[in-house]
């Protein structure tokens, strides 16, 4: 058997905190037209590549839980040099886990610095050699890599927007 | 004419708005009141164990972020603890303070959506879920400072975490606990007098604690009737040990009194949270350990007190660079096996309340 | 009480004459209807548009701002998206039973709103037993929700059905005896002449009355916190989950337009209708309606949901005594001073309210507890 503790004034009291979150800013962002800022750290949805410092040693392509990256180093030979001849990323395979960008010893894999990059086709999913390259559109990100990181904007926080007081 | 009622069976499908994920519950009713429940579950299953068996001891870290993805980094806490245990790992200070900051951040996350979705299968049209998940919001952007990802953080790694902090990221949490005190305050005022919410919680689905002792449950749901036992106290790992917190009980065991529990571990999180900011000394965040580690053959079980209950890991190696086998005991598994006792007798409406009161995940029950 | 002095010396017949027309009554009546139909409706849209701001603003968003500027077309974006989409009836249904619900729920809605005075006189018939009218029509809307429950052939609509049933009929008695409260004040059921005998709004003369009829009426409208009868999270949705198309829009209707009929009733009995200082009397009638509709959505956006044994203990342990006691005080008040000040009758008719809720609160026990299985 159950009891009203309080008469109605639990009800009473729980209107009034609906009547005062009516009046407060409401927490939205509308967001075509405003975004917020990105963590400067983000594991954005692409890999980002740097043809001049990967050796292909394909240490990555080992890291990577799923498989992803495909590496493959031949000799050129026209210049007589061993280079990387593929480096291709199954970019809907990857689950941005980016223990490829911690495995790499030469700096040379990034992870992207944004999110937005749905796709079309299921083809241009799969992207390889000079599309990995970064580029103004393919900004990179500082996971890993504070250096870059510093230079990137600062995050927008929620606790920096909207504070509760009571009273 | 004689007047007989005749018992019906109501599947409450696994597509459900208010199952917590893929859940089938087989309800015998006789009228509103409920009289066997039959749960079936499975519909999430997607092998993670088998899956760690054929990735690295670091690769698997991704696997058991998606376990229970409402709190990601107590799962790679603890399968950890399990790997650091089998090679003998020793982790750095600094690492070790970051660990319980993130794990306690974690629990407060957690409990957010807990108490909310109890709320809202209650009936209250998301308001308290709304308003509890806004303070999730705000942990999902200090993780995201930590990492880079919101929800599924590969963050903790065997010997410690993968990078350091970066500079805003204490002041941040500093910033973040008194906001989160007075929006509980506020919460408490909106709710916990409420004589609906009352005449809903207060009585119904008591666990009595003998039952929970021997079906094994842990975490708040034991807590709330009246089992003193939290892993923290009674088996301190990492660096428990340092810090000043109360283990909050109550002895009803009903559907309020896990709320209140919750509520009340959500103060002691934050509690935890300043005494660990304001002495974090400085140093390594990562003990010198190949990215493909070796350990040694033998056996390991890794416990931690995750914010469902006790969560362990237990991994057998065989001196290869991939587990033999990773086992995970799961806390809503457990916690799931005394529903039926909890429910029978009880209405269809509470048959809903006490299922979310118990705060079950289906990533962890399926695997 | 003026008014009861004057009919009783002149023996005035208690109805409003209807305007002079030209073709007299039938011209009168076409308007009315025409204006009625279009009322709701459009209220309809506007409650819905009003609704799903505001509940967004109390949680901390916005609530559609997209569609048409300031999302103002949010309504007839659903109206025509659910036009479109195909008519399901489940093959195991009872057709007739099934097609013939969504009507038969709708239709008393339009007619209970015809007795409802947006004017002196403004009314589609003045009724002189316009209460009673009300209180009969208003019920009719359940047998069409027991339908829909029964001819969907599926366990969660006649669960859904058989809620309703039971919580409505449970509620048409507190309903009805605070309505008597207001009739013995105003000496009258015709709701044109309850408007014109209020001086005072009978709000504040019948706070219990008010306190009693507005719950009672949240329930038997199906809105929260007594919206189990489609309770999202435990049925899906009630007796309507088989319907879709145009008939779901008919059952989400009746849902709005139940909303506004009960709050244009409360404005009649309890705010003084369309009285007001400066504006045009059917503005304030809206003004009011709109003001009543505020409330039950604050209401509705605060509280959790009540199950369906402690709603029936609230309706008979609680409201119903409520109910007797009210009318009870309000006879002998009626009877032994019907020339007192009616402030100091405002005075102490609150200090009852405010006795008898705060004693019966404290002797109320709501529900059962487990049963042994």
């Amino acid at each position: 058997m159950l009891k009203f503790e309080r008469f109605g004034l639990g009800i009473a009291k729980g209107l009034a905190v609906t009547f005062r979150y009516l009046l407060r800013h409401p927490t939205v962002t509308q967001y075509p037209e405003q975004r917020l800022n990105v963590s400067r750290r983000i594991r954005g949805a692409e890999l980002v590549w740097s043809r001049e410092k990967c050796t292909g040693c394909a240490t990555c392509a080992k890291a990577c839980p799923q498989g992803a990256i495909e590496i493959v180093t031949a000799t050129n030979l026209v210049n007589n040099k061993y280079e990387v001849q593929t480096y291709r990323v199954d970019t809907g395979y990857c689950i941005q886990c980016g223990l490829c960008v911690e495995a790499c010893p030469y700096d040379a894999v990034f992870m992207g610095y944004s999110f937005e990059r749905a796709k079309y086709r299921r083809g241009d999913v799969i992207q390889a050699n000079d599309e990995l390259l970064e580029s103004a559109s393919r900004p990179v990100s500082g996971y890993y890599h504070p250096d870059i990181a510093e230079k990137l904007p600062e995050q927008t926080l929620l606790i920096e927007k909207i504070v509760e007081k009571r009273k | 004419m004689t007047f007989s009622t005749e018992p019906f069976v109501l599947n409450f499908g696994p597509l459900h708005p208010s199952t917590h994920g893929v859940f089938r519950i087989k309800a015998t009713l006789d009228g509103e009141v409920v009289l066997d429940i039959e749960p079936v579950f499975g519909y999430l299953h997607r092998g993670i164990e088998k899956l760690m068996e054929e990735r690295t001891y670091t690769g698997g870290i991704p696997l058991t972020d998606r376990l229970d993805y409402v709190n990601s980094m107590t799962n790679n806490f603890a399968y950890c603890l399990a790997v650091e245990k089998l090679g003998g790992i020793k982790v750095p200070e600094r690492a070790e303070y970051i660990r319980v900051i993130i794990a306690e951040l974690q629990r407060i996350g957690n409990h957010c959506l807990a108490v909310g979705a109890m709320l809202n299968d209650a009936g209250a049209l998301g308001t308290p879920f709304f308003y509890l998940w806004r303070q999730r919001e705000k942990i999902y952007d200090l993780l995201e400072m930590l990492c880079g990802q919101r929800l599924m953080n590969n963050y903790v790694r065997i010997g410690g975490v993968s990078q350091d902090i970066p500079a805003e990221f204490l002041p941040a949490v500093m910033k973040f606990v008194p906001q989160l005190r007075s929006f509980l305050d506020e919460y408490d005022f909106f709710l916990m007098q409420n004589e609906i919410l009352l005449a809903r919680a207060k009585g119904v689905g008591i666990l009595p604690p003998e039952v929970a002792i021997n079906c094994g449950i842990s975490g708040p749901v034991a807590r709330a009737s009246g089992i003193k036992r939290d892993l923290r106290r009674d088996d301190p790992y990492s660096i428990y040990q340092r810090f000043e917190f109360e283990i909050p009980t109550c002895e009803e065991g009903d559907c309020y009194a896990r709320y209140r529990v919750r509520i009340a571990e959500m103060l002691q999180s934050l509690h935890i949270i300043v005494q660990a900011a304001q002495s974090m000394p400085p140093g390594a965040t990562k003990a010198d350990v190949p990215h493909l580690i070796r350990p040694p053959a033998g056996e390991a079980y890794g416990h931690i007190e995750g914010p469902k209950g006790e969560l362990g890991f237990y991994v057998v190696s065989d001196n290869s660079i991939a587990p033999y086998r990773c086992h995970v005991r799961a806390t809503s598994f457990i916690n799931l096996s005394a529903l039926r006792q909890m429910v029978r007798g009880w209405k269809v409406a509470d048959l809903i309340i006490i299922f979310g009161s118990i705060d079950i995940t289906m990533g962890e029950v399926d695997r | 009480m003026a008014v009861l002095d004057f009919a009783m010396n002149n023996s005035l017949p208690m109805q409003a004459v209807p305007p002079d027309w030209p073709g007299g009554y039938w011209w009168h009546w076409l308007f009315f209807t025409v204006v009625l139909i279009v009322f709701i409706l459009t209220m309809v849209l506007g409650v819905i548009y009003i609704e799903r701001r505001l509940l967004g603003r109390m949680q901390s968003r916005l609530g559609p701002n997209r569609t048409g500027p300031f999302g103002l077309l949010q309504a007839v974006a659903d109206a025509v998206k659910v036009l479109l989409k195909e008519n399901i009836v489940p093959s195991a249904a009872d057709r007739v039973v099934h097609w013939l619900a969504p009507v038969v729920a709708f239709a008393p809605v339009l007619i209970l709103m015809a007795v409802v005075p947006f004017q002196d006189g403004a009314l589609l018939a003045d009724l002189n037993i316009g209460v009673l009218y009300v209180v009969a029509i208003s019920s009719v809307t359940t047998v069409g929700v027991f339908m829909a429950g029964w001819g969907s052939s599926n366990k969660y609509s006649l669960l859904g059905a058989m809620r309703t049933v039971a919580a409505v009929v449970s509620y048409e008695i507190p309903l009805v005896l605070s309505i008597i409260g207001v009739v013995l004040l105003a000496g009258s059921l015709s709701l044109n002449s309850i408007v014109l005998a209020q001086d005072i709004p009978f709000i504040l003369l019948q706070p219990l009355g008010f306190f009693l009829f507005f719950t009672a009426g949240c329930a038997e409208i199906n809105r929260s916190p007594f919206d189990l009868m489609e309770a999202d999270s435990e049925l899906v949705a009630g007796f309507h989950t088989e319907y879709s198309g145009m008939k779901f829009a008919m059952f989400y209707l009746v849902e709005y337009a139940e909303a506004i009929a009960m709050a244009a009733i409360i404005t009649t009995l309890f705010l003084g209708g369309w009285r007001g200082p400066l504006l045009p009397p059917w503005l304030w009638f809206i003004l009011k309606v709109v003001i009543v509709f505020f409330v039950m959505v604050w209401t509705r956006t605060t509280l959790p949901r009540v199950r369906i044994d402690q709603l029936m203990a609230l309706a008979w342990k609680f409201l119903f005594p409520l109910a007797l006691i009210n009318l009870f005080v309000t006879a002998i008040q009626v009877l032994a001073w019907p020339d007192a000040l009616p402030w100091i009758m405002v005075v102490i008719n609150f200090a009852i309210m405010g006795v008898l809720v705060l004693a019966w609160s404290r002797f109320f026990k709501l529900g059962w507890g487990r049963v042994k299985v």
